[in-house]
């Protein structure tokens, strides 16, 4: 539990302080790292499988998320040429 | 239990089916039929979404599916058909938008019916496993489609954005759902009710956690106050068809969740995270509606607009009466109409070189399109909530109900809300009509926007004058949702 | 009492290698860190009696994820190093700020959950008739989940879709 929530938050502040996209999107994979050890930590305790079932979907999303979003990146980096967030500012308020 | 799924389950998930088995057929079409044959493949995707509609109307009464995955009862039914009939004016509106942008129709139907697909499992479903990959499904797809026009980039940034926002937000939404699954031991949320109802858990800091969580990772997808951040610059940088439906789709999507969610799995949790929603509704209202009186570009204008819209829904779930559920499916039915229409309009002053969504596009539009210009007044008057349109009598509908649950300053915070509104919708229409300085784009129309347009508009006026037939089916479906969940939520 | 040893250790490696990830100033080393990340926390799923999510764990997060994350990093070769530019250290600062007082508020919650002991249950486990744990999940998967699970190729697919025409130069 302590665990997952350290790892949790180590994710959020990743998402929150770096500036590097790529580095943003591992952060979240960290925060999904964390929920599966959440589920896998409480199927382990509630002796229910189900939990896992849950993480298997979770890492499933993970990847189509990774895909999705690194193509993103890719289409992002190719007109911009910075993976840099600041840099991100074509639309303001 | 029963091992497998049976016979019976597929029956059930018909629509479903035919709807995947749609989208992949647009697919294969895609790759048969000659390039460019995007009007081929816009009818293939209308006849998909037609079916999948009769589909439908198949079976009634409540069932659940599949173990208890997937819930087929009128609730469902109710936000299927506003799924179905948005996506199917998206495509209209698409059509041409998608010639001028030069983009590969294929996968954008592909993509388009494969967000519906992800809402109707997410309006379904009453497990938080199908709700997750429901949302997924449809939060991925729409990740592809802010980002389509990929020369584009305003489209690029929208949808790193998005995307960057969305994942965050599902692993927060996950977290808290992993919570939820760890207090009470199953995923299903009509089991997990009556478990936080013991007293043991009830006062738990980790149930109260995982509410909060949960709220916020939902606060992301409906875009209310202080996640909000991403939706004016997705809406302004997504191509407008994806726009619209982005803002009526996954929000309705996502409005069906949160009810899902919190009034059939954690009304034991209900002054908890009735607190927290009327702090959003009044904190997304107000913020919302001020940050639009500046814009000066109408797609960010309407997204701020759209903001401020989802405040005004969640009073209904703040309520929490089946008053104010049916409320809150009203509203969104007839959100979707405005909304949609509002677009629409945008999209015919899409030109070669011209976006038209800069307020100086629109001015005198009166006297180069009379009949845009008063499609594009009905719906202003109609987000503004003026008799007789149909918005007049969503915002009726969802400030008597909060009056009803006694929350009488939550409604005067609406009106006051609704009252400021009225200033940018019709700072617009003085453009449109009373300005006469010819620099605004010239709309050019095809019959497939002159279709989505009249739907919209008709649909607008006909609640508008007859709100009847809606309110009754509305107040049906609220019932059906949960019987634990409304009895439990009543003060 | 191995058996927490080897958690508590593993644990430090899972949060150490995190910290890593987050705070190395060059992309291809945070993403290596992340898998040695992802592996520890696979051996996790080993200690919490999970073998099959621990296989999965290694074949598609330490094997696909991230060999897709170094491919991008390789094709977005940085050629400055993206913080170099003004200080976002207040910013920085705040968030640290923040981040304890989460964890402490965590922790205290954390702790509080395990002092009482056995949470209550009212569900009791819906293990399939099958012994281990690969044949447990793979029946649950099957049976009770099998439709998130049809649905979980459709999603597959449109993520297979999407990042074709992300990625494609031209149409």
């Amino acid at each position: 539990m302590l665990l997952s929530a350290a790892l949790f938050i180590i994710g959020v502040i990743g998402v929150m302080v770096r500036r590097n996209i790529i580095i943003i999107f591992m952060s979240i994979e960290l925060i999904l790292n964390a929920v599966n050890i959440n589920l896998v930590a409480f199927s382990a305790q509630l002796q229910n499988n189900v939990g896992q079932v849950f993480a298997i979907f979770v890492v499933a999303v993970a990847a189509a998320e990774a895909a999705v979003g690194l193509g993103i990146i890719l289409a992002f980096y190719r007109n911009k040429e910075t993976v840099n967030i600041d840099e991100m500012n074509l639309m303001k308020w | 239990m029963p091992a497998g799924v049976s016979l019976r389950d597929f029956y059930y998930l018909l629509p479903e089916l035919v709807l995947t088995g749609g989208a992949l057929l647009v697919l294969i079409a895609d790759v048969l039929l000659p390039r460019r044959s995007g009007h081929a493949l816009a009818w293939i995707t209308l006849l998909v979404l037609a079916a999948t509609l009769a589909s439908l109307g198949t079976f009634s009464g409540t069932h659940e599916v599949a173990h208890g995955l997937i819930a087929v009862d009128e609730f469902a039914l109710f936000f299927k058909v506003v799924f179905l009939v948005s996506a199917a004016v998206t495509v209209l509106m698409s059509v041409r938008y998608l010639e001028i942008e030069g983009a590969s129709p294929g996968e954008y139907y592909f993509l388009i019916l494969c967000a519906t697909l992800g809402m109707m499992i997410l309006a379904g479903g009453i497990d938080l496993i199908t709700i997750f990959i429901g949302l997924e499904t449809m939060a991925v797809s729409f990740y592809i489609l802010v980002g389509f026009i990929k020369p584009n980039q305003k489209s690029n940034e929208a949808a790193v954005k998005y995307f960057l926002l969305g994942a965050f937000s599902l692993g927060i939404l996950l977290y808290g759902m992993s919570l939820l699954y760890g207090l009470s031991g199953t995923t299903n949320l009509r089991v997990m009710a009556p478990v936080f109802f013991g007293p043991e858990t009830r006062h738990d800091p980790r149930l109260i956690l995982a509410v909060m969580l949960v709220v916020a990772g939902v606060g992301f997808k409906i875009a209310a106050v202080p996640f909000h951040m991403w939706a004016p610059d997705v809406y302004e940088g997504a191509p407008t068809p994806v726009t619209a439906f982005l803002s009526v789709g996954s929000k309705a999507a996502s409005f069906a969740m949160i009810l899902r969610i919190f009034l059939e799995g954690l009304p034991a949790m209900v002054h908890d995270w009735q607190i927290l929603f009327e702090a959003l509704a009044i904190v997304t209202m107000t913020v919302g509606n001020l940050a639009a009186l500046t814009q000066t570009n109408l797609k960010r204008m309407l997204a701020y607009s759209s903001i401020a819209h989802a405040g005004y829904i969640l009073i209904g779930l703040v309520a929490g009466t089946p008053r104010g559920v049916s409320a809150m499916l009203i509203y969104l039915f007839i959100y979707t109409f405005m909304q949609l229409g509002a677009f629409t309009v945008i999209v015919l002053m899409r030109r070669r070189d011209v976006v038209g969504d800069e307020l100086k596009d629109f001015s005198g539009l009166h006297f180069r399109h009379p009949y845009a210009a008063f499609a594009m007044l009905l719906f202003m008057l109609s987000l503004g909530g003026i008799p007789p349109t149909a918005g007049f009598m969503g915002k009726f509908w969802l400030f008597s109900a909060a009056i009803d649950a006694h929350y009488y300053w939550l409604a005067v915070i609406g009106v006051l809300n609704s009252a400021v509104s009225l200033y940018y919708y019709i700072r617009l229409v003085v453009f449109m009509y009373l300005k006469k300085d010819a620099t605004g784009s010239e709309p050019s129309t095809t019959p497939a926007l002159t279709v989505a347009l009249a739907i919209a508009v008709v649909a607008t006026i006909y609640i508008g004058i007859y709100p009847r037939v809606l309110f009754e089916i509305a107040e049906a479906s609220a019932r059906t949702l949960g019987v634990v969940g409304i009895t439990a939520a009543l003060p | 009492m191995g058996q927490a040893i080897a958690f508590y250790t593993l644990a430090a490696f899972i949060l150490g290698f995190a910290v890593l990830v987050v705070s190395t100033k060059d992309t291809v080393h945070s993403v290596l860190f992340l898998v040695l990340d992802f592996l520890f926390v696979a051996a996790l799923y080993v200690l919490l009696g999970a073998p099959f999510l621990a296989a999965i764990q290694v074949l598609v997060y330490a094997g696909g994820i991230v060999v897709l994350y170094l491919f991008v990093v390789m094709l977005v070769n940085l050629k400055r190093p993206p913080e170099a530019h003004q200080d976002p250290h207040r910013r920085t600062k705040l968030g640290f700020g923040l981040a304890v007082a989460v964890l402490l508020e965590l922790g205290a919650i954390a702790t509080y959950g395990m002092t009482r002991t056995g949470s209550p249950l009212v569900v009791p486990g819906t293990n399939g008739p099958l012994p281990g744990n690969t044949e447990q999940v793979g029946w649950l998967l099957y049976t009770s989940y099998l439709i998130p699970f049809e649905i979980a190729s459709m999603l597959l697919l449109v993520a297979m879709i999407g990042a074709i025409v992300l990625a494609k130069r031209e149409l």
